[in-house]
């Protein structure tokens, strides 16, 4: 239905397009009066008549639909039936009539629920004849404007470039509002959770076991939401990715940028790409198909015991993903390095390997060092792997051998099935979200101003 | 360098000693740097070769089904020829398969022989003959999938020499389905169930059309949301804006906003497009707008540089023939900037298409079992049906979730494939 919609949005704009435009080169080829604008603005314009508000209108209005439907369909409802229910009573009865009204029907519902459905349907009706209405008009009085328009002193370009920089205006603000979306929501999520929870306990409790009270006044079921041993297992995940991503992807970024002829070049490179390029659920996967029992069969021939979900897989299958990231950043470091520096060190009869360990990486660090500071935010904001192999219980441990829970398991497997947002389990995932931003923000500012810091050196 | 020979000859024995010992410590170093690094690099290789040779290797075998060939008598009294959708095919096929075992007499021998066919085999029947009404009657010989189990043994994941009870496959049941062989009955043909199925609960049955229609859809609408929104922002960015506090802001938005951790994407799309905003959950309109908002980074970041790239003579060209600057932005330097905006913008939807931790929070891991008709109806995406067979218990998932990496893989190396034709064919050095 809402195809057909946006199909009659899209063919009355194309109408006006090639309709307005063949009027404005009629009127030119009577030559009455001279054109200020080219054909093709009469055109634009009238697009920008036509399919831009009714676009607008269309979204606004669906936007707000449901909320107002809602509404109006709660007025409705019989008072001695609904005044003493709560605010998730009515959400479940809302959704009760809203499946009802979709012909799926449990039981035998009361009458007056059935009759709350039958409104409801003639409610979602009235508002779809409103929006079709509200567009076609919407776009006949746009088409018309437009064509009213089609004469020699109308300024058609100067109002299309006014609407088009407006246009790019809002396309480039959008990208703030996404960054204030995302921090608004977290932040208001997370104050509805910290009402809940008091902001001390979830920054320094040490135990993390989030569950909902069943029923009123439960004592041992409230569960606790201390972020630390979380955090804990993020850090022990991250660490174990780094001891196997740095010391390989710099080595082979060095080996690649110094010594590798070009033949090992071409293919090191794309290969270095691809492990790039593969999706993270991909790695999990590996994750537990390969590396997991690789790891217990391990232990298990010299005799160690290892937890099922050791952070071990996790976090070396994670060391994996970020080699090309690593080496990538050295690659860069290195080359930035100043080519007189090099040649002045070979001039001097150090050795290649030389020049590298003693001139090229020291100059490098500082790039070397950012790229590390962006891996350990890749790291601690990565989900699927961790997710798919790494462990679900907080344990306050920092064995590499046992299995840690990290922030972005537990936002997933909080989150996953759940959709209402008013107990402290949900929107306790809002506050580890929050803290996941605030982290890695902190350190891709710092890991930038390194980076730029130490390019102004050598510029 | 002087050879050392001649150094000896120079300055005498002691001193060639020394400086013989230095140099091949310094030599030493060389060598251990330049073997680190090699090592370093064999095992990024080795990882590498290491996950696509255990993915091809487990997955292989799902692009093939076993099938068992039966010859089925549609009986009119069992099917109503009016209402051919109501006939009792369960029993049909059964009798069918039955049939090829005379030798298994006896309720629970016959129950166990009949564990061989796949549940769907009835439901494929039926399609078939609701298709076709006039087979009623007649006799179809028709190739049906046969269940996880017996095709983990015909494929030889089953291994014969296991004690009996730690096996999946007793020893009646090979021997049911060793009489079936040496009949001929059972081939191996290519799993179309693999492409043209959605979900289920039965790993024979299970296959990935919704996954991808659900994936196509997401793109489908991160791209028309994404793409213009990206190079409107880039070319105002880069061409229009006025250099003052306002567009550092939004730059240093842009360039966070690519940093933020996708699940973070997840929470935003959840709070906002479920929450606020009502949107259905689980469908591929939510998951490809979530995808559009991690795209546009990418792509405006891309888009500024192949923007830039643009020399300024053909901007100073347009204005002095009198162009507009909107003239001269969109009519001379967005096509020459194009091949570059889309080689970014392909590589910002292959990372989209891999994308499984926002889609997760927004529900697309629903069991879904038919592909989605539009962008309203919820739907399972590539990586997360990958997911969701990942986590089943079933053998055959193992090797169908190797098999739909495989896709993805796929799908990804074309993209990525065609993003380095468009640069190499397009791109021009000014």
């Amino acid at each position: 239905m809402l195809g057909y919609l946006f199909l009659l949005v899209l063919v009355a704009s194309v109408f006006g397009f090639f309709f307005n435009r063949f009027s404005a080169r009629r009127e030119m080829r009577r030559g009455v009066e001279r054109f200020r604008s080219m054909d093709l603005y009469h055109g634009v314009h009238a697009v920008f008549l036509t399919g831009l508000p009714a676009l607008l209108f269309a979204l606004f209005f669906l936007s707000f639909q449901g909320a107002i439907v809602d509404a109006v369909l709660v007025a409705s409802l019989p008072a001695d039936a609904v005044g003493t229910i709560d605010a998730s009573g009515m959400s479940l009865l809302k959704s009760e009539i809203h499946s009802i009204a979709n012909g799926i029907v449990f039981g035998e519902p009361e009458p007056w629920k059935r009759d709350a459905a039958a409104y409801l349907n003639s409610l979602s009706t009235i508002a779809a004849i409103a929006l079709w209405v509200g567009v076609a008009a919407i776009l006949a009085g746009g088409l018309y404007i437009a064509r009213r328009r089609v004469f020699g002193a109308f300024p058609a370009r100067e109002r299309v470039e006014a609407i088009s920089k407006w246009l790019m205006i809002v396309c480039a603000v959008l990208a703030v509002l996404v960054t204030t979306g995302i921090v608004a929501s977290l932040i208001y999520e997370s104050v509805r959770f910290f009402e809940r929870v008091p902001i001390s306990e979830f920054l320094f409790g040490l135990n993390w076991e989030p569950q909902i009270p069943i029923r009123e006044g439960q004592v041992a079921g409230f569960g606790a939401f201390g972020w630390i041993p979380v955090f804990i297992g993020t850090l022990v995940i991250t660490f174990i990715a780094l001891f196997v991503s740095v010391p390989i992807g710099l080595l082979s970024a060095i080996y690649i940028n110094e010594f590798a002829g070009r033949r090992l070049h071409a293919v090191v490179k794309p290969s270095l790409e691809i492990l790039a390029g593969v999706p993270t659920v991909v790695y999990g996967f590996f994750a537990i198909l390969v590396v997991a029992p690789a790891i217990r069969n391990a232990a298990a021939s010299i005799g160690v015991d290892v937890a099922p979900n050791t952070a071990l897989a996790a976090g070396s299958v994670m060391g994996i993903m970020l080699i090309p990231f690593i080496s990538s950043f050295a690659d860069d470091a290195l080359n930035a390095v100043p080519r007189t520096l090099r040649d002045a060190s070979l001039a001097l009869g150090a050795t290649q390997g030389e020049t590298v360990i003693k001139v090229l990486f020291p100059a490098a660090i500082p790039g070397i060092v950012g790229g590390i500071l962006l891996a350990v935010s890749r790291a601690i904001g990565e989900t699927m792997i961790v997710v798919m192999a790494a462990g679900l219980i907080a344990t306050l441990t920092i064995n590499p051998l046992d299995s840690v829970t990290t922030v972005t398991v537990q936002i997933v497997t909080l989150l996953i099935g759940d959709t209402e947002f008013d107990n402290p389990k949900t929107l306790a995932a809002f506050a580890l979200g929050l803290m996941l931003l605030i982290v890695t923000l902190i350190l891709n500012v710092i890991a930038l101003n390194v980076v730029r810091k130490y390019r102004e050196l050598y510029d | 360098m002087a050879h050392p020979n001649q150094l000896t000859a120079m300055h005498g024995p002691l001193a060639d000693n020394a400086a013989a010992r230095r140099r091949a410590k310094r030599g030493r170093t060389d060598l251990w740097l330049k073997g680190a690094g090699l090592t370093a690099i064999l095992i990024a290789m080795a990882m590498l070769g290491i996950l696509i040779g255990s993915l091809v290797y487990n997955g292989y075998a799902a692009f093939t089904q076993t099938h068992v060939t039966l010859q089925i008598d549609i009986d009119p009294a069992r099917i109503p020829a009016d209402n051919p959708a109501d006939g009792n095919y369960r029993a049909t096929v059964n009798d069918a398969l039955l049939a090829q075992l005379p030798d298994v007499t006896g309720r629970r021998a016959q129950r166990d022989a009949l564990r061989i066919l796949s549940n769907g085999a009835q439901y494929i029947l039926r399609d078939r003959v609701v298709a076709n009404p006039e087979l009623i009657g007649g006799t179809l010989t028709i190739a049906l999938p046969v269940s996880d189990r017996y095709d983990q043994l015909h494929k030889g994941y089953v291994d014969r020499e296991t004690p009996e009870t730690r096996r999946l496959v007793k020893n009646d049941e090979i021997g049911y389905f060793d009489v079936l062989i040496d009949k001929g009955l059972i081939s191996k043909p290519f799993n179309t169930a693999l492409f043209a199925n959605a979900d289920s609960r039965f790993p024979e049955l299970a296959g990935l059309s919704g996954a991808l229609w659900g994936s196509f859809y997401a793109l489908l609408v991160c791209f028309l949301v994404a793409f213009p929104v990206g190079i409107m922002a880039a070319l105002y960015l880069e061409s229009f804006a006025p250099r003052n506090r306002w567009t550092d802001l939004i730059e240093v938005n842009i360039n966070n906003l690519a940093a933020v951790p996708s699940v973070v994407f997840g929470l935003l799309a959840l709070a906002v497009f479920l929450g606020w905003l009502g949107l259905p959950r689980s469908t591929p309109l939510v998951g490809g707008l979530t995808l559009a908002l991690m795209t546009l980074p990418t792509i405006i970041i891309a888009s500024r540089a192949a923007i830039k790239a643009v020399p300024p003579s053909i901007r100073e060209a347009a204005l002095g023939l009198g162009a507009s600057k909107q003239q001269t932005e969109f009519g001379q330097v967005l096509p020459l900037a194009m091949p570059g905006i889309l080689t970014g913008t392909i590589i910002g939807l292959a990372q989209a298409l891999g994308e499984t931790a926002p889609l997760l929070l927004i529900g697309m891991n629903a069991f879904i079992t038919s592909p989605p008709g539009d962008l309203l109806e919820p739907a399972t995406a590539l990586p997360t049906q990958i997911f969701i067979w990942a986590d089943s218990p079933e053998r055959g998932f193992v090797s169908r979730t190797s098999a739909a990496i495989c896709v993805l893989l796929a799908f990804l190396i074309c993209m990525n494939a065609l993003a380095i034709f468009l640069r190499k064919r397009f791109e021009r050095r000014w």
